[in-house]
């Protein structure tokens, strides 16, 4: 009786659900429906390319993956037990760093690394791992605060060495940690897209990359869709290993609130947190520092020519690379207007819909999360191929970009209302109703106004995936309309011209608006429930 | 970390913080609402305000103001009350493979430049309205007949033609004493590495010409071998070619490269635009590995005003317009009223005979051909 | 056995760099330093069990840090069976310890927490187990070995503690607050068996408490934190 009424929630629950099903699961059949022709199949699986591909992306995500959990697991050691100066500084730059869009961080390493190392595997494999850096020290960072610090100590007093400890109680204690951060990082390098494209040679091909080329390059259609149709069931199968392995190894460890970290007493550990932490800030830092810096270098010498110029790309005059960056600039704010209302509005209703409605809302929100785990490339092609015809030839509409960004970006509205949402007193509402409000009107005075905070949080995330987006947008942007991912893709392919120099100063516009963004998003982390992590 | 006396003044700045990150938001919007209304190509002071617009959608290297072709446009829009603006959409290839991604909602009204080797693909896209230049049915307009037989069903009109070819920097090779390679098989030899630029033939229709061009000399087996050697050869490979001319090319980008592929009617560019002034050409031309390359205009299908883009393709074969095409775009136009240039037939270099391909035999190998030698030569 | 005491702490101090503010306890020096331990000495006879009385917060705990290695003093030294080990670190120092809330290791069984201190030491597979199941019988947890160390209750996790210290046979044993915060049933049961066990044992044992009657259950002797 004290629920809210039916039509209350099929009110809010309307729009994201027509929402989810018209963009985003209409364009997966249709992907699907695309993919399962005969001819199709057979001639992308037996084309050797096809295989090339594939085994490519698998070995260069494993790698990245494990040497993103090796460089990583010193530091998410140091960060979670040691207090030093600098230390909150050094987990936002890992934050900000894993935020960034993949263009900017491809273009950063470009920047960083010699002539000879750029393009190269090694300089994608280094770029993926600075990337994920952050998932390692944040996830397996978290459990460690959580395990007892005098465990340590107790296996010491029985006996065990310093390496000991570490293989014998540290190491295991964090394995499911260390799983779930691996299965993420290798999720994330798998469907790499931005980095390979723009520090990739352009043989190197991700499956992502080649359904992209496949489509926009040869108007291969069908065999793009095999290829996206294989990675999604590679996805999905990687995915529901995962959950099924983590829960059965899943042991409840009786974790403790957060343990106290501490400074470093003894010398050796003084120098072994300096080491880690100074070598992570070097890490993380450079690759930035190096954009900066490239983005003063042109041909003829160090000059800000790069940023002055920044509206005129012409090669000589009156003939232009047909990007303007100006107006990319513009094309991209643009878009992240329209994308973060869209997101904002779609997140709040979905937001209230599921901490309202139970099992069902359980459901929606299930379904909200699902592009985030599907390939932006793959929501991009499939809007592409299924908006294309009358009555729903939507193509050249204003908002189709937006709407693609906002699919991606509502699962993280969606997550910071929830948050919020839940963590309110459900006492309040009965004070409410024994004050004689209805439960409508007692969900709006005490449910409803706590939404500010979490849709601001919300917004600045919606903005920066806005901004920074890359794999969907190159299928769905038309020409004029380009934004500023896609230019600096295009701008720093001009290897040896001030063009080059002028992908690297909107990379470090794009890097600079983020890193704004990402700091708004810490500053206004709900004191009651703590971090508001995506 | 959790003050709770510190949330009121969080909840009053971040309300501020929103507020401004809203309104910056939404001027950013209606900034660019008016910025897209103004983007055109400039309009010359007398020309009365307009409601009409045509949007010519063609490659890069075509000059998008300042020039006499941009001129000649201009006088079209004082005719007839049309605007006329320009969108630039990459290299031949990647304009083609918009086009198609964009068929039945086209991204503009005309587009220029689709050659003979790309036009099967548009065609099987449906990319075009089918539309012939009413001054070519009327005779009004005079067009070689080998032209037209290329569009038997009139699905696009033949505006210019030209012959891809191998150029090379003169002096760079003369400084070093070096004789400049004549012919394919000169180009695997080891005394010319890593002295060439191609263009991708995926995004690039001087690049797939000049695949196609090798595939001519070569044959349907024996191609591959020779790019693989190409390769070896250190072939460098870029997207376009306004990138592999005016960025990796010697003499026009100051590049490391003194050879690329482009056209033969290129040098007369380098003769006229040369500061200071001169009477040589400074670039040469393989002839042995010219390939003829015929371009198009067409009226893009689905455009919601498929009159004014008739009237544009049908000035874009005019006499007025083609006789610009010479000096900005450094291709032979097809109206054989024209009269060509001194400066342009003086040194541009028209090969005894020009390799080309049955357009069949391309239309049903081409994206093969263009996947192996993704392959071969990208890795 | 040799005729040095087993346990000798001598002139101990140490002081931790606190914010004034929070320093809690213990004389508060003029450079905002907390003096938690001055001076302090203190010595245990061989298979001796000492309590150690003091209430909360006066350095009883540190201390017994500071002789396990965990915690590096200002100045003094620690002795144990005569031999200075200030510089070992605490995995070479032969001292045991007991810690308040066990700190059991939740991802090995019952018997592969008593078994690892053996294991450490390089005791072979089947006589660790032996050792650690006999362990286990005399703190009256026969059965226990392949348990969950979280389903445990309160007392059987301390004697699982208490069995894992024990069996890795140091040369002493410390035991911080060792059944503090169990009920009032369990506590005393438990008293006088923690000390029947630590004589059997021959151990030499230093304890802390703020419980008199516990200290006087256990132990031989009884000494007070600020009388040293």
């Amino acid at each position: 009786m004290n629920r809210l009424p039916r039509w209350l929630l099929l009110a809010l629950a309307i729009a994201p659900t027509l929402g989810l099903l018209v963009f985003y699961a209409w364009p997966l059949a249709a992907l699907v429906a695309e993919a399962v022709t005969a001819t199709a199949i057979t001639d992308t699986l037996g084309r050797a390319s096809t295989w090339k591909v594939i085994w490519f992306t698998a070995w260069q995500a494993v790698v990245s993956t494990l040497a993103t959990i090796v460089v990583g697991l010193a530091p998410a050691y140091v960060l979670a037990r040691y207090e030093f100066r600098g230390r909150t500084v050094l987990v936002g730059l890992l934050t900000a760093m894993f935020v960034l869009p993949t263009v900017v961080m491809g273009a950063a390493f470009l920047a960083l690394l010699p002539d000879s190392l750029d393009r190269t595997v090694w300089a994608v494999i280094g770029a993926h791992v600075v990337f994920n850096l952050a998932v390692v020290v944040r996830v397996v960072g978290s459990l460690w605060e959580h395990l007892p610090t005098d465990m340590d100590a107790a296996a010491a007093t029985l006996g065990a060495s310093r390496w000991k400890v570490a293989t014998q109680i540290s190491l295991p204690l964090v394995r499911p940690a260390v799983t779930a951060a691996a299965t993420i990082v290798f999720l994330f390098t798998f469907t790499s897209y931005g980095v390979i494209r723009v520090l990739g040679a352009p043989g190197t091909r991700t499956i992502e990359v080649e359904v992209w080329r496949r489509a926009t390059q040869l108007g291969d259609i069908g065999g793009a869709a095999v290829l996206a149709v294989l990675q999604l069931v590679a996805l999905i199968a990687i995915v529901s290993w995962s959950t099924v392995a983590q829960r059965r190894h899943a042991r409840a460890i009786g974790l403790l609130p957060a343990s106290g970290r501490r400074r470093p007493r003894t010398v050796g550990e003084r120098r072994f947190v300096a080491l880690v932490a100074g070598a992570a800030l070097v890490v993380a830092a450079a690759p930035l520092a190096a954009l900066v810096v490239r983005s003063f270098s042109t041909p003829t010498g160090w000059s800000a020519a790069a940023w002055s110029d920044l509206g005129k790309t012409e090669i000589r005059p009156g003939i232009r690379i047909g990007i303007d960056p100006a107006e990319a600039i513009v094309n991209s704010l643009t878009n992240a207007a329209w994308a973060t209302l869209f997101a904002v509005v779609i997140g709040a209703l979905a937001g209230l819909a599921i901490v309202a409605a139970g099992r069902a809302g359980r459901a929606l929100d299930g379904g909200l999360m699902l592009p985030l785990a599907t390939s932006a490339v793959t929501i991009g092609f499939g809007m592409l191929i299924t908006f294309d015809t009358a009555p729903v030839d939507w193509r050249a509409s204003w908002w189709l970009v937006p709407v693609g960004h906002a699919l991606i970006a509502v699962p993280f509205v969606v997550r910071t209302c929830v948050g919020v949402l839940r963590s309110v007193d459900p006492a309040m509402g009965v004070a409410a109703a024994t004050l004689g409000a209805s439960p409508v009107r007692a969900w709006r005075s005490t449910v409803v106004p706590y939404l500010w905070r979490p849709l601001v949080v919300g917004a600045a995330l919606a903005a920066s995936i806005s901004l920074g987006e890359f794999g969907a947008t190159s299928f769905l942007s038309r020409s004029g309309g380009e934004t500023m991912p896609i230019a600096i893709e295009q701008l720093l392919g001009r290897t040896g011209s001030i063009l080059q120099a002028q992908g690297f100063a909107l990379a470090t516009l794009l890097a600079a608006t983020t890193v704004i963004l990402v700091v708004i998003v810490e500053r206004l982390q709900s004191p009651l429930t703590g971090r508001v992590d995506p | 970390m959790s003050e709770p006396r510190r949330y009121g003044v969080f909840a009053h700045r971040s309300r501020v913080v929103a507020l401004l990150a809203g309104a910056s938001l939404l001027a950013a919007a209606c900034a660019s609402d008016d910025e897209a209304a103004s983007t055109s190509t400039d309009a010359a002071p007398t020309t009365p305000t307009t409601t009409d617009t045509v949007t010519l959608v063609t490659y890069d290297s075509f000059p998008e103001a300042d020039t006499s072709l941009n001129d000649a446009l201009v006088a079209f829009t004082a005719d007839t009350g049309i605007d006329v603006e320009i969108l630039v959409a990459g290299d031949t290839g990647t304009m083609l493979s918009k086009a198609s991604l964009t068929a039945g909602n086209p991204e503009g009204d005309v587009m220029w430049g689709i050659d003979d080797s790309l036009l099967s693909r548009a065609i099987a896209d449906e990319v075009f309205e089918p539309y012939l230049a009413t001054g070519i049915a009327d005779g009004s307009v005079d067009i070689a007949q080998e032209f037209l037989d290329l569009v038997p069903d009139g699905e696009a009109t033949p505006v210019d033609f030209g012959d891809v070819c191998v150029n090379y920097d003169i002096g760079w090779f003369a400084e070093r004493e070096l004789e400049p390679p004549t012919s394919f098989a000169d180009l695997v030899d080891p005394a010319y590495a890593g002295m060439l630029v191609v263009q991708n033939p995926a995004t690039s229709s001087p690049g797939l010409a000049f695949l196609l061009a090798t595939i001519h000399e070569y044959g349907l087996e024996g191609w591959q071998e020779y790019w693989s050697r190409l390769g070896a050869n250190g072939v460098e490979v870029v997207d376009g070619w306004t990138q592999a001319y005016y960025e990796r090319f010697t003499w026009a980008g100051g590049g490391p490269t003194p050879m690329v592929v482009s056209y033969g009617s290129s040098p007369p560019a380098e003769v006229i635009f040369a500061d200071p002034p001169r009477t040589d050409s400074p670039t040469g031309v393989i002839e042995d590995t010219c390939f003829r390359q015929v371009e198009f205009a067409g009226v893009l299908r689905g455009t919601d005003s498929p009159d004014t883009a008739r009237l544009l393709v049908d000035f874009l074969v005019s006499e007025q317009f083609q006789q610009e095409l010479a000096l900005n775009l450094f291709v032979y136009p097809t109206n054989q009223a024209v009269e060509l240039p001194q400066e342009f037939t003086d040194f541009a270099v028209a090969p005894e005979t020009s390799r080309s391909l049955d357009p069949e035999v391309i239309d049903a190998e081409r994206s093969t051909w263009i996947d192996e030698w993704t392959e071969l030569v990208l890795g | 056995m040799n005729d040095h005491p087993g346990l000798d702490v001598e002139n101990v101090s140490v002081s931790f760099a606190v914010a004034p503010a929070q320093a809690a306890g213990g004389a508060e020096t003029s450079t905002g330093r907390n003096l938690v331990l001055d001076g302090v000495s203190l010595s245990v006879e061989s298979g001796e069990v000492v309590a150690l009385l003091g209430p909360s917060g006066s350095g009883k705990s540190t201390l017994l840090r500071v002789i396990a290695g965990i915690v590096a003093p200002d100045s003094g030294r620690v002795l144990v069976h005569g031999a200075d080990v200030g510089n070992r670190p605490t995995h070479l120092r032969g001292v045991g310890m007991v810690f308040q809330d066990n700190q059991l290791f939740p991802h090995m069984s019952v018997l592969d927490n008593v078994a690892f201190g053996p294991k450490m030491a390089g005791v072979g597979r089947s006589e660790r187990t032996e050792r650690a199941a006999t362990w286990l019988r005399r703190v009256g947890l026969s059965g226990f070995e392949e348990r969950r160390v979280t389903d445990l209750s309160g007392g059987e996790a301390k004697r699982v503690a208490l069995a894992r210290t024990l069996a890795a046979e140091p040369a002493v044993v410390l035991l911080d607050e060792p059944l503090t915060g169990l009920d009032r049933e369990l506590h005393d049961r438990l008293a006088v068996e923690l000390g029947k066990l630590l004589r059997d044992a021959k151990v030499t044992a230093l304890l802390v408490t703020h419980d008199h009657d516990e200290a006087a259950t256990i132990a031989d002797r009884t000494a007070r934190l600020a009388d040293l």
